[in-house]
């Protein structure tokens, strides 16, 4: 009884320790130079069903981008670190099917990390990931109306995995599998916080699916109070 | 029936000519034009994988699908393809009885036997078999009827059955193919995704099976066998054989071009036309494909597109200059009766180069793409029909 006390103050002490000498890592990310005009998704304007749920012409989510550049769905991840993720305990994220769209378009997941897929639409969809990385399965489910969520998880790291449906195909979304927690998407205004970074120097990369798909890197120290870094990535 | 029957040295009768024999082909090539038609729109609309399974559909039976399932987006378009390939099929076993006739019957029984006993013996391995053991056993069915009815029909003079037994097994080729496009989708072998290899085979044999019923129905028309059977064959003047089969070989290439970018599901390589990105010779360094990348937005073809992928969409442009000159090179030294078609297949390719620009401009509009397609494959049909003509009168001339 008493060893295991002893162990258990152990291991409080050393994670105490770790987030003491941990802080967040903060930015935004900026685009530079005019995106290109989203197009409208007329195939699902015209769908008979899928229609109906949109009252105007949807179009493509490829850049989102707020009035002071901030730009959206920018998945910001420190670079060569593998072997640490925490995604068999980490609480699951939600892709939803709604309206006949992904809803998110761009979601970031650790490896082994459950991902849950709703489909909240009265209508048929497929489940398609179509990994490009050897060791992620690829996998072809349906999913009837508002059917049972399926489950999903991915053993490797690999970037923007695509998600479709094949029923309706012009809905995608592309999930970037991390092999450790320390990540995070940008929000509507490009902002991000990757949490309790541990206190060292980085190369953190920003990748945008368009803009970006290979990454903008630059070498970042974090300490104790957290860091920042801004991120600029640019259309031509 | 009106059918004209000849007797052969070994003393059995054949058909010479059968009017219904040969319009029951021109309904074969019909079905099969339909069917490549809807095949086409499944994958200029990217919805080849709507249906996750095969042979069954979401764990159904081919033919209990519930309409409103049908009815659903993509599932319409690869379903409606599933059951139009059946009616084909059935089509193609029938053509292949009539035209083998008698002689046929005792190798249909057989086929038909072993392939509904393989059904049964696929149902006993289990539940995952079972979609599979009914489509064999369903297939052996229709084949063993085949072998059953009409004990003393004339076969079709040679080499009729002969063409007739390869439909039959192109056409059970084509479905094993369809299906393997959709069960073995996510295999990787040698860096190539089994789904795309497959799909791209089941595309351009798909051209090959309609060239080869459309030969079916030449061979089987009134005009064939008036032209086999008279002496004094007319002369159509063609001094072009060669380019006629040069070109054709040329048209069969370019089908194979095609379906290697439709089935690479990357949308459009090059978005403009008659220009390419912008230049006479586009700009194909890593930097500048990732910038074509960043500001291309697919709504369907949602893969990057790749400098090969660029490359190979000029060599599609190339190819059709070189086919448009070559073929009106064929109807300029054609002369005699074979002069207008060869004015049509000119006719036909002109059409075909103003589809190729439309799929363009139009970002690669399923209806419009898929016009390209069947246009296509008429083009490759009538040049190679002309081509036996014409190697058919050559033959004669030096009689």
């Amino acid at each position: 009884m008493k060893m295991k006390t002893v162990l258990a103050l152990a291991v409080g002490l050393t994670a105490t320790l770790q987030v003491a000498t941990a802080g967040d890592l903060t930015g935004t990310v900026t685009l530079k130079g005019t995106p290109p005009a989203e197009k409208e998704i007329t195939p699902l304007k015209d769908d008979a069903t899928c229609g109906k749920f949109h009252a105007a012409m949807p179009k493509t989510q490829f850049f989102v981008v707020a009035a002071n550049g901030g730009l959206a769905d920018t998945v910001v991840m420190l670079k060569g670190i593998s072997g640490k993720s925490t995604g068999a305990s980490a609480a699951p994220v939600v892709l939803d099917q709604k309206s006949c769209v992904y809803v998110p378009q761009i979601v970031a997941v650790q490896t082994g990390q459950t991902i849950t897929v709703k489909n909240s639409d009265p209508v048929l969809h497929n489940v398609h990931s179509i990994p490009a990385v050897a060791g992620n399965e690829e996998k072809n489910l349906a999913q009837m109306p508002n059917g049972a969520d399926l489950t999903l998880k991915f053993d490797k790291a690999e970037n923007f995995l695509k998600f479709k449906c094949d029923v309706h195909p012009w809905m995608f979304a592309w999930v970037t599998v991390v092999d450790h927690p320390y990540f995070a998407v940008t929000d509507k205004e490009g902002k991000f916080t990757i949490k309790d970074v541990p206190a060292g120097k980085y190369t953190v990369t920003a990748l945008h699916r368009k803009a970006a798909p290979l990454g903008v890197e630059q070498e970042v120290e974090v300490k104790a109070d957290g860091a920042k870094a801004d991120f600029t990535v640019e259309v031509k | 029936m009106n059918d004209e029957k000849n007797t052969s040295a070994a003393g059995g009768d054949f058909i010479i000519h059968s009017p219904w024999l040969h319009r029951f082909a021109l309904l074969t090539v019909a079905a099969t034009l339909g069917l490549i038609g809807i095949g086409g729109l499944v994958t200029s609309k990217a919805v080849g994988m709507s249906v996750p399974d095969w042979p069954t559909s979401y764990g159904y039976h081919m033919f209990a699908l519930p309409i409103a399932t049908w009815l659903t987006g993509g599932v319409f378009h690869e379903h409606t393809h599933r059951l139009w390939a059946t009616i084909v099929g059935v089509l193609v076993v029938a053509l292949m009885r009539w035209l083998g006739g008698r002689t046929a019957r005792r190798a249909l029984l057989i086929i038909g036997g072993a392939e509904i006993l393989a059904g049964f013996a696929l149902l006993a391995l289990g539940p995952d078999w079972r979609g599979a053991g009914h489509f064999l056993s369903g297939i052996g069915g229709v084949v063993l009827l085949a072998g059953v009815v009409w004990v003393n029909s004339s076969p079709a003079a040679r080499p009729l059955p002969a063409l007739g037994w390869w439909a039959f097994w192109l056409v059970q080729v084509q479905g094993l193919l369809g299906g393997l496009r959709v069960v073995l989708d996510a295999h990787v072998v040698a860096g190539a995704k089994l789904g795309m290899v497959f799909g791209l085979i089941h595309g351009c044999l798909g051209q090959a099976f309609l060239l080869l019923l459309c030969v079916i129905a030449l061979l089987t028309s009134r005009w064939w066998q008036k032209q086999h059977s008279e002496s004094g064959i007319q002369n159509p003047e063609c001094s072009a054989q060669r380019w006629f089969l040069f070109t054709t070989v040329m048209i069969f290439l370019q089908l194979i071009l095609g379906a290697t970018m439709r089935h690479q599901h990357a949308g459009l390589a090059i978005p403009d036309f008659p220009l390419a990105h912008g230049k006479l010779w586009p700009d194909t360094s890593p930097a500048a494909v990732a910038s074509y990348n960043a500001v291309r937005f697919e709504l369907a073809g949602e893969n990057p597109i790749t400098a090969a992928q660029i490359w190979l969409q000029l060599a599609h442009r190339a190819l059709a200059v070189v086919i448009l000159s070559a073929v009106a090179v064929c109807a300029w030294r054609t002369r005699g009766f074979l002069r207008r078609p060869a004015l049509i297949w000119l006719g036909l390719i002109l059409v075909q180069a103003g589809l190729g620009a439309w799929t363009i401009w139009s970002n690669k509009a399923a209806d419009v793409a898929t016009a390209h397609v069947l246009v296509g494959a008429l083009s490759l049909v009538t040049g190679a029909l002309l081509t036996i003509i014409t190697f058919r009168f050559s033959g004669a001339a030096r009689q």
